[in-house]
């Protein structure tokens, strides 16, 4: 008997109900309200929503940095021997007392990934990213851009099952946030490794991603899903000029515009 | 000529004890002080020749030198992985802190009879006095070095699958390094004021015992020799720890 060819399940980030709530002085703070989606294997996810929506704590859930108080949120292993997750932080997260390469080379280390692997990988990636020249600096020494980049080749060097990005690039100026959005989709190009990635940004949403998540001021849910049809290899400047890209931009803006003057009035209510 | 800012200052570092010294020692030639407190320099350079040709004045240093190293020692690690622990867990923090602040304000000079009772009159009593000074300060700087680590470098670790051990390596202690570092260099001087008292009080060497020695034979240029030893014992482990820092944390800013 023929085994199937397709075992894998459908989807490659399943999280169903997830609800998260904070403990605060003023009682429980709702911050996700039963969120539920699939993501597909391969797909470069964006999430895009009001500050204060939770869309950084439906990542940490998935990260496994904070637990969920219902429902659940899970990462489907295909290759057990590798990390199911690698995150990019928001700010600055790379250590301040290693150089670049030991940033970089920092999860396969935790993993006691051989030495010969890490020279190898480490190197590909500090390449793909342009550090090689900066590989012996200390994050002291380097832009903003930079440090970004080396987060990046950290994340990347591990071969995670699933990449999740929590706006990596919001503190960069916008020439190198574009460049950066540049480097990030040649380099995903090379594996098309699902990818969740968070950000305030429409532009940035519709430019990255296949598939855009928009999310509704607190508490958090889903308010709608976009695809987005834009082929693939994309060039980010290129993709500007392209007529139905404003169109796209400005159908979203319209979801959000809703939803950020709730998130204003509630933040008026509070300070009332 | 117009010097360089930093190397004026240096310049006026290295002058202002030239001029006290040279009128010192005029003003004892004159005899406008008393030569019984005050030698002129030049008779504690010549005791200083005179001890250090005896070897007198080496065996104690040696004397000292070995109970510092092994009271920083002694008290300095388990300070370091004390601290290390009460910055990661808050147990731990919860259980050792109160100890801490109690204990810590209580002079350490003031113990030092409990630990001759303790520890007798050998060498234990003394390498305790000194592993007492540097224990407070490093564990008190290494918590708080702990404490001050970004959060975001914890999740850093744990999202890259940092183990208990590899997360105290990897980022406990390097980004508590420069508070740290801050404490060693506390630890030494207290660690230095501490042997002095420690050896006039209970000791038949060490450069403490050599002043205490030297008032009680009213020699009081040897006194002065050993109060210039320990001023430069300090100097000089000062600058070992800048050098070490430097060498250590080449992450840090320079200023």
């Amino acid at each position: 008997m023929a085994l199937p060819e397709l075992a894998l399940p459908p989807a490659k980030i399943a999280i169903a109900g997830l609800t998260k709530l904070f403990a605060t002085r003023g009682g429980p703070f709702t911050a996700l309200d039963g969120i539920s989606l699939d993501i597909a294997r391969g797909n470069f996810c964006t999430i895009v929503g009001p500050s204060g929506c939770g869309k950084t704590t439906l990542l940490r859930i998935l990260a496994g940095l904070e637990t969920a108080t219902a429902g659940r949120a899970a990462i489907v292993a295909d290759d057990p021997t590798k990390p199911l997750n690698a995150m990019v932080f928001q700010g600055e997260s790379i250590f301040p007392w290693m150089t670049v390469w030991n940033n970089a080379a920092y999860g396969l280390r935790m993993r006691g990934a051989p030495r010969a692997q890490i020279r190898e990988v480490v190197g590909h990636y500090l390449d793909r990213t342009g550090l090689s020249p900066f590989a012996d600096r200390y994050p002291q020494q380097l832009s903003g851009g930079m440090k970004q980049r080396v987060s990046i080749a950290r994340a990347f060097a591990t071969d995670p099952e699933v990449l999740l990005m929590d706006e990596p690039f919001s503190a960069l100026d916008e020439q190198n946030r574009t460049l950066l959005q540049e480097e990030l989709l040649r380099i995903w190009e090379e594996g098309k490794k699902t990818v969740v990635f968070i950000t305030h940004s429409v532009d940035e949403a519709v430019t990255l991603g296949d598939r855009i998540v928009v999310m509704t001021a607190h508490p958090g849910h889903i308010k709608a899903i976009v695809e987005v049809p834009f082929p693939r290899p994309r060039a980010v400047l290129g993709l500007r000029r392209d007529p139905a890209y404003g169109a796209l931009v400005f159908r979203i803006w319209g979801d959000l515009r809703d939803e950020v003057d709730r998130a204003r009035r509630q933040e008026a209510e509070v300070a009332a | 000529m117009t010097l360089a800012p930093a190397a004026r200052d240096r310049l006026i570092g290295l002058l202002s004890p030239a001029l006290l010294l040279l009128l010192w020692e005029g003003c004892a030639q004159v005899g406008w002080i008393d030569q019984r407190f005050f030698p002129a320099p030049s008779r504690i350079v010549a005791s200083f020749l005179r001890l250090s040709s005896s070897g007198e004045l080496w065996g104690n240093l040696a004397t000292s030198l070995a109970r510092l190293f092994w009271g920083y020692l002694l008290g300095g690690v388990p300070a370091l992985l004390l601290g290390l622990a009460m910055g990661l867990y808050r147990p731990i923090r919860a259980l050792i802190d109160p100890l801490v602040a109690a204990t810590y304000p209580v002079p350490k000079s003031a113990i030092l009879p409990l630990m001759l009772l303790i520890f007798g009159l050998g060498e234990a009593s003394k390498v305790a006095m000194v592993a007492l000074g540097v224990f407070y300060p490093m564990i008190i700087n290494t918590t708080a070095g702990v404490l001050e680590i970004d959060k975001i470098y914890l999740d850093v670790g744990k999202n890259f699958g940092a183990g208990r051990w590899q997360t105290f390596r990897t980022i406990a202690l390097p980004g508590a390094a420069p508070l740290i570092m801050a404490g060693m260099k506390l630890g030494a001087g207290l660690g230095l004021v501490l042997i002095a008292i420690a050896e006039m009080v209970g000791a038949q060497s060490g450069i403490g015992y050599m002043i205490r020695n030297a008032w009680q034979l009213m020699a009081v240029d040897t006194m002065f020799v050993g109060l210039i030893v320990i001023a430069i014992l300090g100097f000089a482990f000062n600058w070992a720890l800048d050098e070490l820092e430097r060498w250590l944390l080449p992450w840090k800013a320079r200023s």
